[in-house]
């Protein structure tokens, strides 16, 4: 019985979720609050959850993890960074347009009171058909690349990141708040949402249940939202032709499935929902990181979503909250408690060999023959 | 014929593109010839050797070993140790090197193992295991040396009595190999300028009069470089060379023909490991500090660009690919911010581009030689079928 369980779960998170309980039973004697420490790691679940979520599509198109990410994030920062440039503009327009057709509850008053949620609903608006763009051609080339997906879509977001370094210095974004005082062009490295959408989703319904404890509940039902809506898509019509086109190419090819047209709808998913995912991080975070800032972060989202026990050609939604709730806790856990014992950081050192180990460990099993 | 017309082009695109890029680039930078050749000379002393230590996997069909990072982290640890120890000069290097050799040839035999249960996936495997690796050598330089392992030597721990500094200055051993026999090309009159400096001796001066200033040779570095080359083509036609060579052209040939293939494919890997880490030690000691956190980061991923801008592939590199690519990617490397900076104004943009065009050029590879193996792949696969319909 027991032997079966850690067959399924696998030696290594099971190691990684006892280290993790350790934690928390350690956690009050070193001084550290068990229930800051566990709204700190619901905050960061919340923040990371949607960008591990974009691994599902992929994984399951049989195109491998997505270390290509950060193109999906660039589609999101853009989204961003344009729906700041143009705050002023969107909700004078919103104002207009509801005056001409005649929607009633769209007034001034309705628009400056929820300010926040639209500049945050008109980022998404305008990064998704980026994304989704970008996700087109991404797809395109891992159609051509079959066998390789992995390094090259590391690669890929690798020199997409430092092409947009160049693109961000460039393009003529004007807003004051967003590029550098003294040149006055360029965007800045780290731009701050604060006045914009800064915890638009957190503090959204968020419950108190003492000053220690607070869930960001607008937050997590949005990650639910877009949980089921790629669970829902997974078992529509085009979801199942997908992951048969994954597990079994030829056979789905055989069976009227396009194998081709399949994956890439499935890069164009796992780039939108990277795109999503960023904005949501950044609205808890506080800041959006341009430049050099999104080009790591594929990794955590792959070692999360191969610590929740999925593989490099299967995955689901429980993969995508066990994953990111470990890892999350993981990464909440470590500084305070090891810092408060050792009187060291190792949160980095623990961090690169948990990630990374979990990630070989995923690569080098043997999953088909 | 179209189709050898478009092989010829994916073959040798990228250096074209290079060298057309350079053309550009290099009136834009106003840099002088002279100062252009000596910063390609040491630099061509300072990385050929971690180049050439990517040849063997690639060799014995492993791809581009992004675990030659696993070497650099032992070269760097068998410095650290010298320093610390106080052993300078050549019998330092030396020293460091033999340090540096179990460490490395562990890590490879692990990264061997690692990558022989990750077969067809074996590029990304390394890239990881490089970051998984990495995390255990800061565990071991930022918590064990001074704690675990003894670290004498004040000046190179933190301040909290464990752990190693950021950046060491590796005053002992810097430049020891790049000056053991100074030599310098120099003008007429560049010579008696570049002698008249106080402490500037030279083993041996040529000279051509119609060269503006003076340029070093690193001579004993270019040497060492030399034999290792020599060493790569005596490998080649040795029964180990020829199992690799099997190995690459095809794991289930090879096996049916006796050779043992994960023993062959963990050898290749701590050749080129114990290599990468001897090419560490020569890069570091030609640059004179170490970065004990980040020397190693893009070590990997400035050798493996350069190899592939001197026109390798993920199947194929020989040794004039090192030096080409070498060449032409630290020429790009000189030019580009001062290029950037007059052209737009902003010495980041050539410097952001400069980055941008490494990564490009290994993804432009990566895509090239995934296409064309899917298109090779497809064709035999049809020849198979077109045969079996003319019977």
């Amino acid at each position: 019985m027991i032997t079966r369980f850690i067959d399924k779960a696998g030696w290594p998170r099971i190691i990684i979720a006892l280290f993790l309980l350790a934690l928390f039973i350690a956690a009050p004697f070193v001084g550290v609050r068990v229930d800051t420490s566990l709204s700190n790691t619901l905050v960061r679940f919340g923040m990371n959850g949607v960008m591990v979520l974009a691994m599902i599509p992929m994984v399951q198109a049989g195109c491998g993890l997505n270390f290509g990410l950060p193109l999906g994030i660039i589609a999101g920062l853009l989204g961003a960074t344009l729906s700041i440039e143009f705050n002023a503009e969107i909700m004078t327009r919103l104002v207009e347009l509801a005056g001409q057709y005649k929607i009633t509850w769209l007034t001034q008053e309705f628009v400056d009171n929820w300010r926040a949620a639209i500049g945050f609903g008109s980022a998404i608006v305008i990064a998704v058909p980026i994304a989704a763009v970008l996700g087109w051609f991404y797809g395109k080339l891992l159609n051509r690349v079959k066998g390789d997906e992995m390094m090259i879509a590391t690669y890929v977001g690798f020199s997409s990141v430092s092409f947009m370094c160049i693109a961000w210095l460039l393009m003529p974004y004007k807003h004051p708040a967003m590029v550098w005082g003294y040149a006055g062009h360029g965007l800045r490295t780290t731009i701050s949402v604060e006045g914009y959408w800064l915890h638009v989703l957190n503090d959204s319904l968020a419950v108190n249940i003492n000053e220690h404890l607070k869930i960001p509940t607008g937050m997590l039902i949005f990650f639910a939202v877009m949980a089921v809506l790629v669970w829902v898509f997974m078992r529509t019509k085009t979801g199942t032709a997908m992951t048969a086109a994954g597990s079994n190419p030829e056979f789905a090819r055989a069976s009227g499935v396009n194998v081709d047209h399949m994956r890439t709808i499935s890069v164009m998913l796992s780039t939108v929902l990277g795109a999503i995912g960023i904005l949501v991080y950044q609205q808890s975070f506080g800041f959006i990181q341009l430049y050099m800032g999104p080009f790591y972060m594929a990794l955590p989202a792959v070692a999360s979503i191969l610590l929740g026990g999925a593989s490099v050609n299967k995955a689901g939604i429980l993969n995508v909250i066990v994953g990111t709730f470990l890892f999350q806790g993981i990464l909440t856990m470590t500084p305070s408690v090891i810092n408060s014992y050792l009187q060291t950081d190792m949160s980095e050192v623990i961090r690169l060999i948990v990630s990374n180990g979990m990630i070989l460990y995923a690569l080098t099993r043997k999953v088909r023959g | 014929m179209i189709r050898k017309l478009f092989d010829i082009i994916a073959n040798n695109a990228v250096p074209a593109v290079f060298i057309i890029i350079s053309a550009f680039a290099i009136p834009l930078s106003g840099y002088s010839g002279t100062y252009l050749v000596q910063e390609l000379i040491t630099r061509i002393g300072r990385n050929s050797f971690l180049i050439l230590s990517l040849l063997i996997p690639i060799m014995a069909g492993m791809g581009l070993n992004f675990g030659m990072v696993l070497g650099a982290m032992a070269g760097q640890i068998g410095l650290l140790l010298i320093y610390d120890w106080g052993v300078v000069g050549i019998p330092g290097m030396v020293l460091a090197c033999l340090i540096g050799t179990p460490i490395a040839v562990l890590l490879g035999m692990f990264c061997g193992a690692v990558l022989n249960r990750a077969k067809g996936r074996e590029m990304v495997t390394s890239y990881i295991l490089g970051f998984f690796i990495n995390g255990v050598y800061q565990m071991v330089v930022l918590y064990l040396m001074g704690w675990v392992i003894p670290i004498t030597n004040p000046t190179l721990l933190l301040s909290r009595g464990y752990g190693v500094r950021n950046a060491v200055s590796l005053l002992g051993i810097r430049g020891v190999l790049d000056n053991l026999l100074p030599t310098v090309i120099a003008g007429t009159e560049g010579a008696k300028q570049f002698l008249s400096v106080q402490g500037n001796g030279a083993f041996f001066v040529m000279h051509l009069p119609f060269l503006g200033g003076a340029i070093r040779i690193p001579l004993a570095t270019l040497i060492v470089i030399g034999l290792f080359c020599v060493f790569i083509v005596w490998f080649r036609k040795t029964k180990l060379g020829q199992d690799m060579r099997a190995i690459g052209q095809s794991q289930s040939v090879a096996d049916s023909a006796g050779i043992a293939v994960n023993r062959t494919r963990i050898i290749a890997i701590v050749i080129s490991t114990v290599l990468a880490c001897y090419g560490q030690i020569i890069y570091l000691q030609n640059m004179g500090t170490l970065n004990t956190y980040n020397s190693h980061d893009q070590t990997g991923m400035f050798s493996i660009a350069a190899l592939l801008i001197g026109g390798a592939s993920v199947s194929h590199a020989s040794i004039a690919n090192v030096f080409v690519g070498v060449v032409l990617f630290h020429l790009m490397f000189i030019v580009a911010p001062v290029a950037g900076k007059n052209l737009v104004g902003d010495a980041q943009i050539g410097e952001y581009f400069r980055v941008f065009v490494s990564y490009g050029i290994i993804a432009l590879a990566l895509v090239l030689h995934a296409w064309r193996r899917n298109r090779e792949r497809e064709a035999s696969r049809r020849s198979l079928r077109g045969n079996k319909g003319g019977e």
